[in-house]
């Protein structure tokens, strides 16, 4: 019992910690967010992608920098109504 | 069992990426001058701008081996020299202290903080110093903020403390800087959004109601704990922060950038006390009046005195001085002024010596004087009195008219590939080894350009001589003149003296004997002149110029005269020792007596073969004859003899003899400085009639040959030249065409860079009182050149594009390239040609003139109000009209052999995107060249619409210098690649491909494999009737073309594990094909054997339809064979030969401006070494970022088979103890650091260069 009391707790701080790490109660819409995010930084964190993109849409970086990030505030649209 | 790959590659770097991350100024050396600090790619380098010598001078740079992300540099209280900080993917900070002396990186502090890797909440994305060097933060995109203390501990030595987090879930950051607060505790400042709100809110009010923080961080440093002291909402579009100056009588605070907006805010601040500009805009008939501004890019810029100003750039490109008005640290109003417009840089950095870095996002870097603070300009200045505060609330936008370059003037340009779009290794103009071609640049900045291997030469002198010369010499005329006097010509049966003064001028009564040829010409013992011909020697005695004309005076004059019926074949000779060889193969030595003249020794050599040359080094210092003498000899063979008196007293003795595999034609010696400890040796080169250069260390004591390196220069025999360069000595090899051998600036090996410069068969260093250089005769001509830098042993050759360049076709045969170009949200030329047609008329009717632009235009003066109205801005320096959504496109011809520009242009429709091209000649057209391009109309992506896409032919005439519009087919999705395939078109359209002839009205399909890959195909590629297709998301699938069955079959029949974003591919062999992904990872797959046979054995395929369909994909799958990641996008690969007698290599283009070649082992015991040397190089040479480097190269995919030449590279300039270390490690066999450089030498200078 006190193990799995542990292992709980530890998995508690490790959630705290680190973002995304899922639990049984995750929704879709946490999970894909999440997803989506991970990836918008990766794209404004890797300087070729950027300006691969940059290049692509016809604009500066720092303009495509700025979409990319502003896409992470709501990245999968708004979340779904809860059903109680 | 150890099992090995059947594959192995050694990557190398040709040419570094040129894209800019991020440049700071600041004093790294520490000796009071301001330095930039660049990071491009995974390198850090220093530049030095100086006045002086009007330009950048790259002082060091070294691979961190790690992506960087972010630079800062740091200065403590009391230090004298700004230390460097930089984060990269490692999940570690670490400082640098550059010392000059040794030149290196000296890491100060290695703190680890997170995972490595780019990821959501690993801090590095941000990064901030305090500005008197008390602190250092740095903040993830997401959550994480971390922040250093750095304090003085003892004199030199820097703590660092464990960092202190200021963590705050759910939030994101946009920028993040270092306030100016003075002593106070040291504050950062943050835009953020804490999207929390709307993750819970479906309704998705919370989401419009978000609000975007300007959040201040302090410091404080007596607790040792950072608190979130102060927030406020800002403008919701706010991207960017810049600095205020702070401390007594300063305002200290930040200026808030967003799209129009710019504010000015401190800490604790009310409404009342922001101050607020908009962003002026362009005016201009082509211009959106309602289009709002970013500010991309900018610089705080403290003048003596407390006073500073900003320079801050839109994404158009114009920039703006911003100053503030502030009194007792009150900013009562804010002000901007337009001030010029240069290229969109990534970092712009002004240098306390008056120039203004600008590190361009596309195309060349360029270095700007300023040449005054924009002051003087008329134009108009707009303060913050006129504009709300509130960003939503309704003002007067404020305009201006770009105009010419007036505050600023380009002194330099940096060539940077960056970016490339696309890139062909091609030699249409036959010479000795091929070209790059390469489309760079985006917009207005884009271009074409031709890179080659060859040094940049500077012309000095130029003139004409009466009659072709086949040799030339320079010569003092006493061994104390620091220059040389006489330049002596051997033309036709003829030897002409000219005298160097003021003018050249031919010099008489010198004494030498003018009809004949000259064979040699020496300054000998103190004051007299030899003159070698073939029937016998002159030794002139004093010749002087009494009279500063060109009439000499000479005091004595002899002449030796060889035995009877023998001519002098060959010479060799320094001050003090002349050897000649006899058409009888007999070779005389003389050495110098006591008064000048040549005293003959009684021995002699005598050979049974021919004499081919003969060298001598010069008399070493100190002693009174050079030891050796090297004779080439017909009979394939170098020998070696001595000069001294050896231990019997004997003189002209064999010491050695190098077999050689052709007969040598020319013999040099001299000392070039290398790696030894004395930091130079002895060096024999030798020249073969093939055209092979060997250059072997001559030892001084006792003439041994070793450390041979070997290179085909080209296919004339080679003759030399000693000469110095750069005030080292070098060689100059002359061939088909001339070369210069070097010592490497940085590395300390020997490097051979063909000259950029017309060929020549003789040549003489030239030391002149002017200047210093080469002189070299070219049939009747006379030149003198010199050398700009030799760190760069490329040239560029660039012809200006019109639109960002997409893909280009070469039509080798006719010397020209066909470039699609497309421009996206950009105007195209018809609507920016109607819309100026249309304010031309209103202009017309509007006679009064009252409107307030107008006025402001007249103020600024006729010309500008001219040509603003009725013509474009030249949009390399102004880019072209935005509009959101729209397309410009075109299709030139460029023609980079004979005319060297554009030689045909092709406008597109407005709107027309451009995707692909081919080269195709249709087999039912004849002989007919086609060029066919793909189109889509509306083009946009994320998600990927558009609303029309077709294919598009053109007749090739005129020798592949026109174009003419055949007809055009529309399809059903943009086809994205094209190719010609079996005298028909093979196109990649959407998922689906497609097998195209030529109608007479449109393309006719005769064959389709429907649904061929998973999303979009974006290049083929052939092997008879093989096609390897690549798919945007899902690397290559391989198809069959089955063409005896009616209709033909198109059948895909294997394909890859792994989603590889494919960028870039192309054949190696018939089964294996080399790729690029989206990620910067290069890639080789394979082709099972016997699927690739079982492919090709059915006339119809029909074994192949019945194989079943694997995992949704095809039936079978690839083998990955290596794997390596570059940290560039490959925009091109291709299989190649890069030098004339080289081997095939893989040479590929990164969209940074990277070239790299891939160069495949051939043996295994290399291989073996080289896998050793790169183990031991990865723990005794750990990467300078803190990433391991395996993991580095890892990044994506374990690296397989690939050995990452960059970092074999390193050992050549590791210290002496380490490299003995490193190698002494290695087991396997006898390794010396002389053998392995000679090794990495030989992957470098036999495949690349």
């Amino acid at each position: 019992m006190a193990d799995k009391l542990r292992a709980q707790q530890q998995l508690e701080a490790l959630q705290a910690r680190y973002i995304g790490i899922g639990s049984a109660d995750t929704t879709k819409h946490e999970w894909t967010s999440n997803i989506a995010r991970d990836s918008l930084s990766s794209y404004v964190g890797h300087p070729p992608l950027l300006q691969y993109m940059s290049i692509g849409l016809g604009q500066t970086r720092e303009k495509t920098r700025l979409q990319l990030l502003e896409r992470m505030v709501r990245p999968v649209g708004p979340p779904p109504e809860q059903q109680d | 069992m150890t099992s090995f790959s059947s594959m192995s590659l050694y990557a190398l770097t040709v040419k570094q990426p040129t894209a800019t991350q991020d440049a700071i100024s600041g004093d790294f050396l520490g000796n009071g001058k301001q330095q930039i600090l660049t990071a491009s790619g995974s390198r850090l380098a220093i530049l030095e701008v100086s006045r002086r010598q009007k330009g950048f001078q790259e002082l060091y740079s070294q691979d961190v081996f790690g992506i960087i992300r972010r630079i800062a540099k740091f200065r403590i209280a009391g230090g004298t020299k700004d230390h460097i900080v930089i984060t990269t993917d490692s999940g570690r900070l670490v400082t640098y202290e550059y010392m000059p002396d040794e030149r290196t990186f000296k890491t100060v502090h290695f703190e680890t903080f997170g995972k490595s890797g780019i990821r959501r909440v690993v801090p590095g994305e941000y990064l901030a110093a305090d500005p008197k060097g008390r602190a250092i933060m740095t903040a993830s995109t997401e959550k994480n903020k971390l922040v250093y203390i750095l304090t003085r501990s003892g004199q030199t030595d820097i703590a660092i403390s464990s960092p202190l987090e200021a963590h705050k879930p759910q939030t994101l950051v946009y920028c993040l800087i270092g306030l100016d607060v003075g002593y106070d505790n040291p504050m950062f400042a943050t835009l953020e959004v804490d999207y929390s709100n709307s993750e819970t809110d479906p309704t998705g009010e919370a989401y419009d109601e978000l609000k975007k923080e300007l959040v201040y961080y302090e410091l404080d440093l007596g607790l040792n704990h950072i608190v979130r002291k102060w927030s406020e909402p800002v403008d919701r579009t706010a991207n960017n922060l810049f600095r205020v100056p702070g401390g007594p009588n300063a305002p200290s605070g930040v200026l808030c950038c967003g799209e129009d907006s710019i504010t000015y805010r401190r800490i604790f601040n009310n409404k009342s006390s922001v101050r607020r500009l908009a962003i002026p805009r362009r005016e201009g008939a082509t211009e959106d009046p309602n289009r709002k501004r970013i500010i991309v890019a900018g610089t705080l810029y403290s003048l003596k005195g407390g006073d500073f100003f900003y320079l801050l750039q839109t994404e158009d490109g114009d920039v703006f001085k911003l100053t503030v008005e502030a009194t007792n640290g009150t900013v009562e109003k804010i002000k901007i002024k337009y001030f010029d417009t240069i290229p969109v840089a990534t970092s712009i950095c002004i240098l306390r010596a008056g120039f203004v870095y600008a590190a361009c996002e596309s195309g060349d870097r360029i270095l700007y004087e300023l040449e005054s603070l924009g002051d003087e300009t008329e134009d108009p200045v707009f303060e913050s009195d006129q504009f709300p505060v509130d960003p939503d609330a309704a003002f007067a936008p404020p305009f201006f008219s770009p105009r010419a370059l007036t505050n600023l003037t380009a002194v330099e340009t940096m060539p940077s590939l960056n970016p490339i779009m696309g890139m062909e290794v091609a030699n249409p103009t036959l010479e000795d080894s091929p070209q790059v071609y390469t489309i760079n640049g985006t917009g207005g900045r884009s271009s074409f350009r031709t890179t080659r291997n060859a040094l940049e030469v500077l012309d000095l002198i130029e003139s004409p001589l009466p009659q072709n010369a086949s040799d030339v010499w320079t010569t003092k005329l006493t061994i104390e003149d620091e220059t040389d006097t006489l330049i002596v010509l051997c033309l036709h049966s003829r030897t002409l003296v000219l005298k160097i003064g003021d003018d050249v001028e031919e010099a008489s009564n010198t004494g030498f004997l003018p009809d004949t040829n000259t064979l040699g010409v020496q300054q000998f013992g103190e004051d007299c002149i030899i003159q070698i011909h073939p029937k016998g020697i002159r030794h002139i005695q004093g010749i002087q110029f009494p009279n500063e004309d060109a009439s000499a005076t000479h005091a004595s004059l002899t002449d030796w005269q060889p035995p009877a019926h023998r001519t002098i074949v060959a010479c060799a000779t320094n001050n003090r020792q002349v050897a000649i060889a006899l058409s009888s193969g007999q070779i005389l030595y003389f050495e110098c007596d006591s008064d000048g003249s040549l005293a003959m020794a009684e021995e002699e050599i005598a050979l049974d073969s021919t004499i081919n040359c003969l060298a001598m080094p010069d008399v070493p210092e100190g002693s009174v004859r050079a030891f050796f003498l090297a004779v080439g000899c017909s009979d394939q063979t170098v020998r070696i003899f001595n000069l001294s008196p050896d231990m019997e007293g004997n003189i002209l003795r064999s010491i050695s003899v190098q077999a050689l595999t052709s007969p040598p034609s020319d013999l040099t010696i001299n000392l070039m400085s290398d790696k030894s400890p004395r930091g130079y040796s002895q060096f024999l080169h030798i020249g073969l009639r093939s055209g092979v250069y060997i250059r072997s260390v001559l030892d001084e004591m006792t003439g041994d040959i070793g450390d041979t390196r070997r290179r085909f220069l080209g296919p004339e025999p080679i003759k030399f030249a000693k000469v110095t360069v750069a005030g080292e000595p070098a060689i100059l090899a002359m061939t088909s065409r001339p070369w210069l051998g070097y010592t490497h600036p940085r590395t300390g090996v020997l490097q051979l860079t063909p000259l950029n410069y017309i060929s020549f068969k003789s040549a003489w260093n030239f030391d002149g009182s002017q200047f210093k250089g080469i002189i070299c005769v070219s049939a009747n001509e006379l030149r003198i050149f010199t050398f700009n830098d030799l760190t760069d042993n490329t040239t560029y050759e660039n012809i200006p594009l019109k639109y960002t360049p997409r893909k280009m076709v070469g039509y080798h045969d006719q010397g020209v390239f066909y470039v699609i170009q497309s421009d996206n949200n950009t105007l195209s030329a018809e609507t920016r040609q109607q819309l100026i047609a249309e304010a031309g008329v209103k202009n017309a009717g509007d006679t009064d003139g009252t409107n307030g632009s107008m006025e402001m235009k007249q103020a600024n003066g006729d010309a500008t109000n001219v040509s603003s109205e009725s013509e474009e801005l030249p949009a390399i320096d102004f880019g072209y009209p935005r509009s959101q959504g729209s397309w410009a496109s075109c299709i030139q011809v460029v023609d980079p052999v004979t005319d060297k520009a554009v030689i045909h242009t092709v406008e597109l429709k407005p709107n027309r995107s451009l995707v692909s091209a081919a080269l195709v000649f249709f087999e039912s057209r004849g002989d007919e060249a086609f060029l066919v391009v793909g189109t889509a109309t509306d083009l946009s992506f994320t998600p990927y619409k558009f609303s029309g896409a077709s294919i598009q032919v053109y007749k090739i005439l005129q020798n592949g210098r026109e174009l003419e519009f055949f007809h055009e087919t529309e399809v059903s999705e943009p086809p994205l690649a094209l190719l010609a395939f079996k005298g028909k078109l093979i196109a990649g359209v959407g998922p689906h491909l497609c097998l195209y002839d030529c109608g007479m009205k449109s393309v006719l399909r005769k064959a389709q494999a429907p649904n061929c890959v998973a999303t979009r195909i974006t290049d083929i590629k052939t092997q008879g009737s093989r096609l390897v297709v690549s798919d945007q998301a899902q690397s290559v699938t391989y198809v069959v073309h089955k063409d005896q069955v009616h209709p033909n079959r198109l059948i895909p029949f294997v394909d890859d594990t792994v989603a590889r974003h494919t960028s870039a591919s192309e054949m190696l062999d018939y089964e294996s094909t080399v790729g690029g992904d989206k990620f910067g990872n290069i890639w080789l797959v394979r082709c099972p054997q016997k699927v690739s046979e079982s492919s090709d054995e059915s006339p119809d395929g029909s074994d192949l339809l019945v194989d079943k369909n694997y995992l949704g994909g095809t039936a079978n799958r690839l083998d990955l064979v290596a794997h390596y990641f570059t940290n560039d996008i490959p925009v091109s690969i291709q299989k190649t030969v890069l030098l004339s007698g080289g081997e095939r290599v893989i040479f590929w283009a990164g969209l940074q401006g990277t070239l790299g070649a891939l160069i495949p082992f051939n043996s295994r015991r290399q291989h073996k070494m080289f896998q050793q040397l790169e183990l031991q190089l990865r723990s005794d040479d750990k990467p300078l970022s803190g990433r391991d480097h395996l993991a580095y190269r890892s990044y994506f995919a374990p690296v397989k088979s690939v050995i990452d030449g960059d970092l074999i590279e390193r050992f050549l300039v590791l210290s002496r103890d380490k490299r003995e270390s490193v190698a002494g490690q290695m087991t396997g066999a006898e390794w010396t650091p002389g053998m392995i450089d000679e090794a990495i030498w030989n992957m470098r200078g036999l495949y690349a260069f």
